[in-house]
């Protein structure tokens, strides 16, 4: 049973190899539809598995781990291990990966190229969520980075150059501080082993080494997770990227950030949060606001969708660093939802983007008339966007703003509030892109001949706003499983720090 | 003296070996068109030789002290020579096409040779010995393309900062053995102290082998003569050579100078961050592909020598092993792909003219992306794993409390902020490749059987030394 986790790295190395060989559009898309449905089947029993487990009283921190000891005179180990917050978000790596799959169904040029470094981007993602040593989540990491360049450069639009080489640098610079984190961390914890576990139940660092390692891990990851100043790579590469990628980026890519801020930096490091929490505090809040009011000003679809994931990614760096219970919960939501809601949304712009022509707001009106199923789609993940009960977004933030105004401090509660207007401006900018090009008069008369959704299109659409309104309606499902795994979490960061994020 | 010593320089008797039965083949038989034996020849004698140095000999000293041997050496001597292997595989159309095939196999190997002694030298002597020997044939190499003016050039500067950087290096000695009265490594190690005298002997050895790494600020020569030489004999130049310096100097400084730490630290310090800075700063801005490739290998030297700046010599000694045998599959790799596009498109070099390269030779466009990939540190390609270790071997024992274990780290930071350009720059061949168009990209050809040998060769370790922890454990557990 232990060795159920590798399927996830070893099935996207297999759908490598096929994709290798195939030898036609229609073998490449075979090689996909089975590989991402494996994956998918694969999730969804391992949600099942885990929840059996729960319920039958299994307790440990991690089910289905394994170790194998990989560099032995460094330590380093290929560790797997899931607990809840892991498997929500292998869940949603595979639901991405399967919905991403139809997306690019009709995607020209060079399909077999385009689905290869797709695939291993995958398996990058999913390599990172079942990993439990440092070095290995790493090398996951950068396998996930590296395949955008090529992704966003060659199959992308608009100045996709520019875009993907710099959404690369930023990533790799944060990956920089990363590597001089973990190395940090692995030598004044004793240099005896990289496993997070381990390292976390050992708690051999001393603070003021904390103090120094823990920003370079929280940034490192941050840059991923849109951390302002360090969002900026995110806006240019989103509106470059073919709609698949901006799917799998804004869906599970920048949940590594969120993901690796908690378990390394926050779990391994949790006595600097006395002295950093603040400053990321400031900076989240105005990644929080600052991404909604910039997305009121856009023009560009995209655009608008990016700074809005600015924003909702930055909720979840806030409600992380608010160190609540219910918010950390909170957060681990708001990374389910928006993945699952931003993938929606990504994917409607590039749908809608492919038959008009233009994703500028100015030039696109009156789409309800011509093309009805996207532009209901639309709606949805606009509305599940600003937090509509019954969609995800809803359920994410309302726990999320709880949980931070449970944060009894002065300074803690005025950014909550300072935060919570993001709710606000984000009914704004959605709420005037929907009226604008979905209900006002059709501006040109090309927009007459546009043919709504195809099959493909619509698999893919009505699988999300199936897994967007399933989320926001039973909510507890995943709820206690995120929970169930945050609880450990907090209370040893709580063991350390007791008076910070408590009533 | 003790003859049967001779027997136990397994190594070097194999490459006399090599030599002499190259040497006899070459003037036994006709040198004529039909004469395609040879190069598979001196391969198979080569890639016996890489067994060879494999077999275990354990740490002796022969004749008196002047010639060590030790696990460490054995393994990068098997490095170098697979390197070499490659080398020798990957160039027969050109050097066929040269019309002295044999010779080059034979300077080849005696470089080889000089560089085997300078690695297991127990005698500064006997160091300078085997760098001359390592020196004089590589010149010779460097000017092989004797009727292009750039190869004479690049060879009259390869000849001119050798010996420059030899007189200092001598004069370096000199002050050791004013010092000391001896010129032995493990005499010098039991008397070391750090006078003004051996400070200085320190900094002129440092900066003489500094030029062989071609370490900044001693590396003027290497963008003329790494453009100027054959590209084969570039691919040389920058894996097998620099290997062989870099590992010298890590043993020489940890074996001799071991009580001076402190002092040569601080030095390697400097050093390193200027090379990997300011090397990486010229490569963004080239745009012929040898000369982008010369930068990026002083950068890379850079690296290499980051693995001194940790203070333990296991540790140290397999990192930089390790790094040193991924750089040279990664960068033959990438010096065969720059031959053969050299030689079916009539010496086209420039990163320009690699636009549009994906649309018309897809395979070795993909093999080029790896190879670039693994040069700049991306998982799962073997680069990520020996630039990981690198990194950890800097800071390994390094207390972040003192000022040496601090600047350690600052120095392990600069260096991996410098991973993010170098990215940039081995991004922007991927970038001509696969993503610039152009009307006219250079012509589908077909790559001899030898290329594609010696890319088999370079993928396999690219895409598996990584991974498989073993080739690591192997080095690891060796030195």
């Amino acid at each position: 049973m232990s060795w159920i986790l590798t399927v996830f790295v070893i099935i996207p190395a297999l759908m490598l190899f096929a994709l290798w060989v195939a030898k036609n559009d229609n073998q490449v898309r075979g090689v996909m539809v089975a590989g991402s449905t494996a994956l998918l089947i694969g999730a969804i029993w391992l949600t099942v598995y885990f929840v059996q487990q729960r319920n039958a009283g299994n307790h440990d921190a991690m089910l289905l781990t394994n170790s194998v000891m990989w560099f032995k005179p460094l330590n380093i180990a290929f560790s797997v291990g899931v607990d809840g917050i892991s498997v929500v978000m292998i869940l949603l790596s595979a639901i991405i990966v399967f919905t991403g799959t139809f997306a690019s169904w009709q995607l020209e040029p060079m399909k077999k190229e385009y689905f290869l470094w797709f695939v291993l981007l995958s398996s990058g993602v999913f390599g990172f969520f079942i990993s439990t040593d440092m070095f290995t989540m790493f090398m996951f990491y950068e396998v996930a980075l590296i395949p955008m360049y090529l992704l966003i450069g060659v199959w992308g639009t608009g100045p996709k150059e520019y875009s993907a080489m710099k959404l690369t640098l930023m990533l790799m610079g944060g990956s920089a501080l990363l590597v001089l984190g973990i190395l940090g961390i692995y030598y004044f914890s004793g240099a005896t082993t990289m496993d997070v576990m381990e390292l976390a139940r050992m708690h051999a660092m001393p603070k003021n080494i904390q103090n120094i390692f823990f920003p370079l891990v929280f940034i490192g990851f941050g840059v991923l997770g849109a951390l302002f100043p360090f969002h900026t790579w995110s806006p240019d590469g989103h509106a470059s990227a073919p709609t698949a990628v901006s799917m799998l980026h804004a869906g599970v890519l920048m949940k590594l950030g969120g993901y690796g801020c908690l378990r390394i930096a926050m779990f391994l490091m949790p006595d600097a949060l006395e002295m950093w929490a603040p400053v990321f505090l400031v900076l989240t809040t105005i990644s929080v606001v600052y991404g909604a009011l910039s997305a009121c000003v856009q023009t560009d679809l995209k655009y608008i969708n990016a700074y809005s994931s600015v924003s909702h990614c930055g909720m979840v760096l806030f409600a992380l660093v608010m160190t609540t219970q219910t918010a950390i919960t909170g957060a681990i939501l708001q990374m389910l939802s928006h993945g699952l809601m931003t993938a929606l949304f990504f994917a409607c712009i590039g749908m809608i983007y492919h038959r008009a022509g233009t994703r500028d707001v100015r030039y696109l009106g009156g789409l309800m008339k011509v093309i009805p199923f996207l532009a209901v789609s639309y709606v949805v993940a606009g509305l599940a966007n600003l937090g509509l009960p019954g969609f995800s977004g809803f359920v994410a933030e309302m726990t999320i703003f709880v949980g931070s105004f449970e944060n009894a401090g002065t300074f803690h509660r005025v950014a909550t509030i300072i935060a919570c207007t993001a709710i606000v401006i984000t009914a704004v900018y959605i709420l005037r892109v929907v009226g604008k090009i979905l209900f006002q008069k059709i501006p040109n008369k090309k927009f007459y001949e546009l043919h709504d959704a195809t099959w493909d299109e619509r698999f893919a659409i009505g699988c999300l706003i199936f897994c967007v309104a399933g989320l926001g309606l039973c909510p507890l499902f995943f709820e206690n499983m995120i929970m169930d795994a945050v609880h450990p979490i907090f209370d040893h960061i709580f063991t350390y720090i007791p008076n910070l994020g408590n009533l | 003296m003790n003859y049967s010593d001779f027997f136990k320089m397994i190594p070097e008797a194999s490459l006399i070996a090599i030599l002499i039965v190259l040497f006899v083949a070459d003037f036994a038989t006709a040198k004529t068109e039909e004469r395609k034996w040879f190069n598979p020849l001196a391969s198979v004698l080569l890639l016996l030789n890489t067994f060879v140095c494999l077999y275990p000999m354990g740490t002796q000293n022969l004749f008196g002290g002047m010639y060590e041997t030790t696990p460490a050496v054995d393994v990068m001597k098997a490095i170098l020579s697979m390197g070499t292997f490659i080398v020798v595989v990957q160039s027969r159309v050109w050097a066929a096409k040269s019309g002295k095939e044999a010779e080059f196999y034979m300077l080849i190997v005696s470089t080889l040779l000089g560089m085997f002694t300078m690695m297991s030298a127990g005698n500064f002597l006997m160091f300078f010995l085997g760098l001359e020997m390592a020196s004089v044939p590589l010149a010779c190499t460097v000017a092989f393309d004797m009727y292009r003016k750039n190869s004479a050039e690049g060879a009259a500067k390869f000849i001119l900062t050798a010996t420059f950087s030899s007189g200092v290096m001598l004069y370096g000695i000199s002050f050791l053995y004013g010092q000391f009265g001896t010129l032995y490594f493990a005499d010098i190690a039991t008397k070391m102290q750090a006078t003004p005298l051996v400070i200085m002997g320190l900094v002129f050895f440092f900066s003489g082998l500094g030029f062989k790494i071609s370490l900044v600020p001693f590396h003027f020569w290497t963008a003329d003569t790494y453009q100027g030489a054959p590209t084969t004999v570039t691919g040389y130049l920058s894996v097998i050579s620099k290997g062989a310096a870099a590992f010298t100097l890590l043993s020489i400084l940890f074996h001799v100078f071991g009580d001076m730490m402190e002092y040569w630290h601080v030095l390697l310090m400097i050093v390193v961050v200027l090379s990997i800075t300011i090397a990486n700063l010229f490569a963004v801005r080239q745009n012929e592909l040898k000369r982008f490739m010369a930068f990026s290998s002083i950068s890379q030297a850079g690296y290499i020598m980051l693995a001194a700046i940790g203070n333990n010599w296991a540790n140290s000694v397999a990192a930089l092993s390790y790094y040193v045998l991924i750089y040279v599959v990664a960068n033959m790799a990438v010096f065969t792909i720059i031959s053969v596009v050299e030689q079916n498109n009539g010496g086209k070099t420039n990163i320009d003219d690699y636009n549009g390269f994906y649309q018309t030779n897809p395979r070795l466009s993909f093999l080029m992306t790896l190879a670039m990939f693994s040069l700049g540190g991306i998982p799962p390609f073997a680069g990520m794993f020996s630039k990981f270790f690198i990194f950890m071997s800097g800071v390994n024992g390094a207390d972040i409390n003192t000022t040496m274990g601090a600047w350690a780290y600052g120095v392990v930071f600069i260096a991996l902020l410098n991973t993010v350009i170098s990215l940039y720059y081995y991004l922007k061949i991927v970038k001509a490749m696969y993503i610039v168009r152009t009307d006219n990209p250079l012509p589908t050809f077909k790559s001899d059987c030898n290329t594609k040998f010696a890319l088999a060769i370079c993928m396999a370790g690219i895409l598996l030394f990584g991974v498989c922890s073993f080739v690591y454990e192997w080095i690891a557990a060796a030195v």
